[in-house]
C-alpha cells in the first residue's frame, strides 16, 4: 500500500515538473524571439538599384538591409583575371562564372566576413577589395585570398528587372 | 569576530537591531579585523567601489538627457555636451569614468597576482572578480556604442561580428543580437537597456564578492594566514578607512586630471563622426583596456580560433587558483614566481601596445610571441613552477620578522605545518 502511494507521488511529482518547465519554456521563447528581426525590418528587405550610369571599371554602392551592396561593372581584364584564377588557390573555392551571371556585372554585399567591415575598392595584393580593419584582400570576384576573413564575399539574391536596373533581395 | 555578541546601546537601537541586524553589520564592518600589513596596492578596492558609484550617479544623469534612437543619439550626446547645465563635466565624468575605472581594476587584478590573493580559500572571491571583469567589459563596450559615432558603430559590428564564428548557429546569433540585418536602431536601444542593467548587476556581485572576503578576511603582502582578531590585526574603522580615503584622494587627482585637462586624449577622434554604415574607419581599434585581448584575436589567422584564443585569454583567469600550484600565496617569498610575475606585466603591456598598431610585419610578428608567452605563462610556467621553485622561509606572523617571536604561535604553527 505505501509503495503504492510512493509511485503515485513521484508520477504527480514528474508530472508537475514536465508541465512547469514546458510553461517556462512557452514564455521564455517570446522573451528571446522578441529580440529577432521584427516585421518593420524584414518588411525592407528589397531594393532597386538604377545602374544607366555606371561605366566599366567603376564602383556603386547601396545600402540593402543596413549593408552596403557593391556593384561592380567590371572591365574585361579583370573578368579574366577573376577567371584565370586556379581553384587549388583558392581559400574559398568558387567559381567566378557562379558568382557573377553576367561577367561584366558582379553583385555582392560588401561587408569583410571577418568581422563585417566594409572593404576597399581597387585595393589590395588581387586588384579587388581590401579590408583595412583586420587585412583581409579579396580578388576581382571579392573572393577572399589572403588574410583572416574565412569566406569570399556573399552575393546576395539579386535580379535584372531590364537593362538598367537591379532588383536586390 | 565578535559579531553575533554586538548589542546597540540604545534601546531603539537594540529593539530595530532585534528586528533588522543592520546596525549588527555596520558594528563587523567597522571592527572587521583587518592585516596590519596592508600596503597602498590594497587601497584598490575601496577606489573601485568609487569608480562603480560614480558611474552609475553620472550615468543615471546622462540618461535623462540621452535619447537612444539611431538619428537622434548622436546629437543628443552634442546637446549634452553644448546645450546641457554642466553636462559637458557629467560625460567627461562618464566617459573617463571608465578608463580610471579599468586603470583600478588591472592594478586590483595584478596586486592578486602578486600576492597570490586568488589561492585557497579565496577562490570563490577570485572568480567573481572576474566575472565582475567580464561584465565590466560588456557595459564599457555597449556604452561605447550609445554615442553612435563611427567608432561606436563599427566597434560594435566587429566585436558583435565575433559570435559569427561559432559554427552553424553564429550567423543566427548575431541576426539575434543586432535585431536586423546589420547593427542598426533595434541594436542601439538594446544595448541602452544593458548599459543601464549591468552596473546593478554588478553591484551585486561586488556585494556577494565582499562578503566572500570577509569569510577568510583579507590575504596581505606576506600572505600567511593570521589570527583574527590579534597583534597582527587591526580594525577596519579607522586605520583602513583613512588608509583607503588618502589612496582615493590621490586617485582622484589622477582622474581630474584627465576630466579638466586631457578629457579626449583616450578616445578616438572618429567618434566625433556620425556612425555611416557605408565607410568603414581606416583603423578600428578598441578602447585602451581591451587592446592586450583585441592583440590576441588578431595574432590567429584563423576567424573561429581567434576569437576562441581572446576568450581563453579570460577565461584561463577563472581556473588560475588550480593551475598555480604553489602553496606559498606571495611573490616575496617565490624568487622565481617574482621574475615570470614581471615579465607576464610586460607581456600583457606589450599585447596592448601592438594592439594598438597595425597587425602586419614586426607587430604582428611580435603579438604572436606575446600571445604565445600569455598562455604559456599560465598553462606551464605556473604549475611547473609550484613543484621546482625553492621558496625562502616565510615568517611565523606578520609581527615576528620585526620583533621576533610570535604572538600568535598556535596560528603560526597552522601555518607551518600547512606549508610542509
Amino acid at each position: 500500500m505505501s509503495e503504492k502511494k510512493t509511485k503515485r507521488r513521484d508520477f504527480l511529482f514528474t508530472a508537475t515538473t514536465a508541465v512547469g518547465a514546458v510553461g517556462a519554456a512557452a514564455v521564455v521563447w517570446p522573451m528571446i524571439d522578441q529580440m529577432n528581426p521584427d516585421a518593420s525590418v524584414k518588411a525592407l528587405a528589397s531594393t532597386e538599384v538604377d545602374i544607366s550610369s555606371l561605366t566599366p571599371g567603376n564602383t556603386l554602392t547601396v545600402l540593402w538591409r543596413g549593408k552596403p551592396v557593391f556593384i561592380r561593372r567590371r572591365t574585361q581584364e579583370e573578368i579574366d583575371e577573376a577567371r584565370s584564377v586556379k581553384m587549388e588557390d583558392l581559400i574559398h573555392p568558387e567559381k567566378d562564372e557562379d558568382r557573377a551571371k553576367n561577367p561584366e556585372w558582379l553583385v555582392m554585399l560588401g561587408v569583410c566576413t571577418h568581422l563585417g567591415c566594409v572593404p576597399l575598392n581597387d585595393k589590395g595584393d588581387y586588384n579587388g577589395w581590401f579590408c583595412p580593419c583586420h587585412g583581409s584582400h579579396y580578388d576581382t570576384s571579392g573572393r577572399i585570398r589572403k588574410g583572416p576573413a574565412p569566406w569570399n564575399m556573399e552575393i546576395p539574391k539579386y535580379e535584372f528587372v531590364n537593362a538598367n536596373t537591379i532588383k536586390i533581395g | 569576530m565578535s559579531d553575533h555578541d554586538y548589542r546597540p546601546k540604545s534601546k531603539v537601537g537594540q529593539w530595530f537591531n532585534d528586528r533588522l541586524p543592520l546596525l549588527t553589520l555596520a558594528n563587523h564592518l567597522t571592527d572587521y579585523p583587518t592585516p596590519k600589513n596592508l600596503n597602498y596596492w590594497w587601497t584598490f578596492g575601496g577606489i573601485l567601489t568609487f569608480c562603480l558609484i560614480t558611474q552609475i550617479v553620472t550615468g543615471l544623469t546622462l540618461a535623462m538627457h540621452y535619447i537612444a534612437h539611431a538619428d537622434m543619439a548622436f546629437e543628443s550626446v552634442e546637446h549634452i555636451m553644448r546645450d546641457v547645465n554642466y553636462g559637458w563635466l557629467i560625460r567627461y565624468i562618464h566617459a573617463n569614468g571608465a578608463s580610471m575605472f579599468f586603470l583600478a581594476v588591472y592594478i586590483h587584478i595584478f596586486r592578486s597576482l602578486f600576492y597570490g590573493s586568488y589561492k585557497s580559500p579565496r577562490e570563490i572571491i577570485w572568480i567573481l572578480g572576474i566575472i565582475i571583469y567580464l561584465l565590466m567589459m560588456a557595459a564599457a563596450f555597449m556604452g561605447y556604442v550609445l554615442p553612435w559615432g563611427q567608432m561606436s558603430f563599427w566597434g560594435a559590428t566587429v566585436i558583435t561580428n565575433l559570435f559569427s564564428a561559432i559554427p552553424l548557429v553564429g550567423e543566427g546569433i548575431v541576426t539575434w543580437l543586432w535585431g536586423g540585418y546589420s547593427v542598426d536602431n533595434p541594436t542601439l536601444t538594446r544595448f541602452f537597456t544593458l548599459h543601464y542593467l549591468i552596473p546593478f548587476l554588478i553591484l551585486g556581485l561586488v556585494v556577494l564578492h565582499i562578503w566572500a572576503l570577509h569569510v577568510p578576511g583579507n590575504n596581505n603582502p606576506v600572505g600567511i594566514d593570521i589570527k583574527k582578531p590579534s597583534k597582527d590585526t587591526v580594525p577596519f574603522h579607522p586605520y583602513i578607512v583613512i588608509k583607503d580615503g588618502f589612496a582615493l584622494l590621490m586617485f582622484m587627482i589622477v582622474f581630474a586630471f584627465f576630466v579638466f585637462y586631457a578629457p579626449n586624449i583616450l578616445g578616438h577622434a572618429d567618434n566625433y563622426i556620425e556612425a555611416n554604415p557605408m565607410v568603414t574607419p581606416a583603423h578600428i581599434v578598441p578602447e585602451w583596456y581591451l587592446l592586450p585581448f583585441y592583440a590576441i584575436l588578431r595574432s590567429v589567422p584563423d576567424k573561429l580560433l581567434g576569437v576562441v584564443a581572446m576568450l581563453s585569454a579570460i577565461l584561463i583567469l577563472a581556473v588560475l587558483p588550480w593551475l598555480d600550484t604553489s602553496k606559498i600565496r606571495s611573490a616575496v617569498f617565490r624568487p622565481l614566481y617574482k621574475q615570470f610575475y614581471w615579465i607576464l606585466v610586460a607581456d600583457v603591456l606589450i599585447l596592448g601596445y601592438v594592439g594598438a598598431m597595425p597587425a602586419e610585419g614586426l607587430y604582428l610578428l611580435i603579438a604572436r610571441v606575446a600571445t604565445a608567452y600569455y598562455f604559456l605563462h599560465f598553462l606551464v610556467i605556473l604549475p611547473v613552477l609550484g613543484f621546482k621553485e625553492k621558496t625562502l622561509p616565510v615568517p611565523l606572523s606578520i609581527t615576528e620578522p620585526i620583533l621576533g617571536g610570535s604572538p600568535n604561535l598556535a596560528a603560526a604553527r597552522n601555518n607551518e605545518s600547512k606549508i610542509e
